[in-house]
């Protein structure tokens, strides 16, 4: 199979695996009958330690909706009109027996939907463990710290009262080795991203932004060891020459966090001239900056630290006095950084944190003197006309006229073959 | 040929403009609140420190122990909502750049600000000295003082994270978390804005008062579960809960308003009266309601008189309980003062779990012997609205009870539809009336307004 086939079939097995809206992959993972005690965890947007759920010997399945996958009638019922999309099609899931080999289902903290949506699953589905998962908005070690140490410990406890004898008895030494390998799984996860994400930067052209997005909400349905593999290899994949150079400019696209832009509206964007050098859509994968350090006497602690210390930028996350930095002066640090010539904002509609953080962020980026441009989707949405006509003439305005006074960072003009 | 309707359905002849009945209680009430944005808007003058905060988890007694002057942006907006001015600062707010689907509240506190900061009662409010952010029962809260900072650039932000009661319980390790905020983030900001210390007996003090007025409050709620009710527990109610809620709490004055309020109810009942409306006593109780989610502000008057017109009465609300769930034991307690203040945030409505409202509306169905259940759902508010369908299905099918599902917006006029709202209520009044014509609550078959698109057993 020759380079093109590999990565075509690659980011095919990705999509398959990202979209498969019954879960199989992560399903014959918890039935291998080489192996045994495994289990389930799916988890809401956006963030939560994977590499807790790793160690204990489970799997941590991120539930980012139906997206335009599937028709929605049940979730809908249970839902009004002015609620987003994304808990309609987690209901209707759930509803529809998708779950239901799910053993645990964590609701991270982030805004007031999935807060709910946390009491429906317990009245949903009774016999699994649900959690509620409160990160803290106290950032201080003593304070926020010991609440989120605390709240994690009962977690697991929580977890391993509900799964009983499926999981056996480890003791402190052994547990301490099992998380420190997890962190550095998740480490590796992480830094085979950003060095992906860094090609792209250089070679947007290289893998699209829709496949990119295949292969990291795969990365969400899948052992963590098979998507550092297809990291690794496509990271020697995109290595090659490929694909087209063309007259496109570079944007980051923000706001898109928790409810997941329809494909079509991330290849709309492409196709209005558009680079995607940078985005929020996997955020979770994203969250934690960096490395946890792997080899302590105290692995969760570290992963306590590192989210108080090193948590990216977001909605969701109380900001205080960072010492990292506004939200406006993260973003705009981010814009330098992947040479963009403007930021889209792209957020759910309904969604309270995003849009409710929009006016101020878009403000403070504009007077940082980068572009911007607004938009609001479903994950559902199947009309993009109006964003590409309005996407385009963002594009072609940063292009025609920032190009005139030499602000326009992408400098190749010529399409080339 | 024309059919008559039946008599329940006849309609009241057109109201004749008629002088508004208000209780000696709205009066008093009036007159503390009016004192208190008059001292607002002396503050610059008098040197008092301002506060901005939010009713659900508030720190009444820390502010006046402080001798800080609380600011409620949730309350101003309400009030201009009830004057009927909310729509423009709304759609100021949206001008600048705020979606059209985000909080009312918000963008109405936004609009505000941008036309000056004039509070409803026409004085200018003072900028704050301390944005309160106490993190209760609500996300939304969070963003909204975020953006606060934004236009208040270097005021302080004090922030009280809530954990949220998710497993139906209050844990050592929650409270814990709340007392260390309180010591370590929120009084000495405190200290730092108002010059003044931390006095830990005068706290103890307003904690006695709050205790107090918790006890008048419990009890004139409890007078709803006499037949027919002495009071309205909604549409009157959310006049009741003003003072408790808009920083009195803790306050020797709300004490002796709650006390007297107790009183007056207390004579209505002896006396088997009905509750006062905007037109006088009302007729006939005909019909009990527990009422889940906040009113409609902007056309406040016009929605109660649907139901009073109807002879329906509200005996129990969650609305009412957002500032505490008093009726339910808590306390605040001057021997535990941090712990007690970390118990009330956490305890109060929008920070229970779903299933934990939804068992508590069920206590008050029952306890306060209710026809029928009706959710007044609110496009702002994701807090109350998100999972409420599946709390109005959860009661029908434990309950077999009349239920009905109404939607409307706290203060954003756009989403008031009179002629949708009142079919709607005229069906759920027609299905209560015919129970009450079988005689039984609970042997005839269901009845719901919402459409029974998803199969109950698929639910379970």
């Amino acid at each position: 199979m020759d380079d093109r086939s590999s990565l075509d079939a690659l980011i095919s097995e990705c999509e398959r695996v990202a979209f498969d809206l019954q879960f199989a992959r992560a399903k014959d993972w918890k039935h291998d009958p080489a192996a045994s005690g495994r289990w389930i965890a799916g988890y809401l947007p956006i963030y939560i330690p994977r590499e807790i759920i790793h160690a204990m010997g489970g799997l941590p399945v991120g539930i980012m909706g139906t997206g335009d996958r599937m028709q929605i009638i049940k979730g809908d019922a249970y839902y009004q009109s002015y609620i987003c999309h994304l808990p309609r099609g987690v209901v209707e899931l759930a509803l529809a027996g998708a779950f239901d080999e799910f053993d645990v289902f964590l609701f991270p903290s982030i805004c007031d939907v999935i807060r709910n949506l946390s009491g429906m699953f317990q009245i949903f589905r009774p016999s699994a463990y649900v959690k509620y998962l409160d990160l803290p908005q106290n950032f201080s070690p003593g304070v926020g710290g010991t609440f989120y140490r605390h709240d994690l410990e009962n977690t697991m406890d929580g977890i391993r009262r509900h799964l009983g004898d499926t999981l056996k008895h480890v003791p402190r030494g052994e547990w301490v080795a099992r998380l420190n390998y997890s962190i550095h799984l998740y480490n590796e996860n992480r830094r085979r991203i950003e060095r992906i994400v860094e090609l792209r930067q250089e070679f947007p052209w290289r893998l699209s932004a829709v496949d990119w997005y295949h292969v990291l909400r795969a990365g969400l349905a899948m052992p963590v060891e098979e998507h550092n593999n297809i990291l690794y290899e496509l990271e020697g994949l995109l290595q090659e020459e490929r694909g087209r150079k063309l007259d496109n400019i570079r944007v980051v696209v923000s706001g898109a966090f928790c409810e997941q832009p329809p494909v079509g509206l991330i290849k709309t964007i492409e196709m209005a001239g558009c680079y995607i050098v940078d985005d929020d859509f996997m955020l979770g994968s994203r969250w934690i900056e960096g490395d946890i350090p792997d080899d302590t006497d105290d692995p969760l602690g570290a992963i306590v630290t590192a989210y108080l210390d090193h948590s990216t930028f977001s909605a969701s996350l109380y900001e205080a006095a960072p010492a990292s930095g506004t939200k406006v002066e993260r973003l705009a640090e981010l814009v330098r950084k992947r040479k963009a010539d403007g930021v889209i904002f792209a957020s759910a509609s309904f969604c309270d944190p995003a849009l409710l953080d929009r006016p101020e962020l878009q403000l403070g980026i504009e007077r940082a003197e980068i572009r911007t441009i607004g938009v609001q989707y479903s994950e559902h949405t199947g009309q993009f006309k109006s964003i590409k006509e309005e996407v385009g003439a963002f594009s072609d305005s940063i292009k025609l006229w920032d190009s005139e006074s030499g602000t326009h960072t992408w400098l190749p003009t010529v399409l080339e073959g | 040929m024309a059919i008559a309707p039946p008599p329940f359905f006849k309609a009241k002849p057109p109201a004749k403009p008629v002088e508004v009945v208000k209780e000696r209680s709205m009066l008093l009430q009036k007159e503390m609140l009016a004192k208190q944005f008059h001292d607002l808007s002396a503050a610059k003058e008098t040197g008092r420190k301002v506060v901005y905060t939010f009713v659900p988890g508030n720190l009444s007694e820390l502010i006046l122990a402080f001798d800080m002057l609380p600011v409620y942006p949730e309350i101003n907006a309400l009030q201009w909502g009830m004057r009927k001015k909310s729509g423009s600062m709304i759609r100021d707010a949206e001008k600048y750049g705020y979606s059209e689907d985000v909080c009312t509240y918000v963008k109405c506190d936004i609009g505000m600000f941008l036309n000056g900061n004039i509070g409803p009662t026409g004085e200018k409010l003072p900028p704050p000295d301390l944005l309160l952010l106490s993190y209760t029962g609500c996300f939304t809260f969070l963003k909204w003082f975020e953006n606060l900072q934004k236009l208040y650039p270097g005021v302080p932000v004090a922030m009280l994270h809530t954990p949220y009661a998710a497993d139906g319980k209050i844990t050592g390790e929650m409270v814990t978390y709340m007392v260390k905020q309180l010591e370590e983030e929120v009084i000495p900001k405190m200290e730092m804005v108002s010059g003044k210390k931390f006095d830990r007996e005068k706290l103890s003090q307003h904690l006695g008062y709050a205790r107090d007025s918790e006890d008048w409050i419990s009890k004139i709620f409890a007078l709803t579960k006499q037949k027919p009710s002495p009071i309205d527990a909604y549409f009157a109610g959310v006049y009741y809960i003003g003072p408790i809620n808009a920083g009195f709490r803790g306050a020797e004055s709300a004490v002796e308003y709650y006390r007297q309020l107790y009183l007056e109810v207390a004579e209505r009942a002896a006396h088997g009266k009905t509750p006062v409306t905007p037109e006088g006593d009302l007729e006939e109780e005909r019909f009990r309601l527990v009422v889940e989610g906040p009113p409609n502000w902007t056309h406040f008057r016009e929605f109660w008189k649907l139901f009073y017109d109807m002879g329906a009465v509200v005996v129990a609300s969650s609305y009412t309980k957002v500032g505490g769930l008093f009726d339910e034991g808590f306390r605040h307690d001057p021997e535990k003062p941090f712990e007690s203040l970390a118990r009330y945030c956490m305890g109060c409505y929008t920070n229970i779990s779903l299933p934990e409202r939804i068992n508590l509306l069920e206590r008050f169905i029952k306890e306060y012997k209710a026809d029928g259940f009706l959710i007044n759902s609110i496009k702002s508010c994701n807090s109350f609205s998100a999972g409420q369908l599946l709390i109005m299905r959860e009661l029908e099918q434990r309950l077999g009870i009349p239920v009905s599902f109404i939607e409307s917006d706290l203060v954003d006029p756009r989403y008031f539809s009179y002629a949708n709202i009142k079919n709607r209520l005229d069906s759920f009044f027609q299905m209560m009336e015919q129970r009450k014509r079988a005689g039984s609550h609970h042997s005839e078959g269901r009845g719901s307004l919402l459409l029974p698109i998803v199969e109950s057993e698929a639910v379970a």
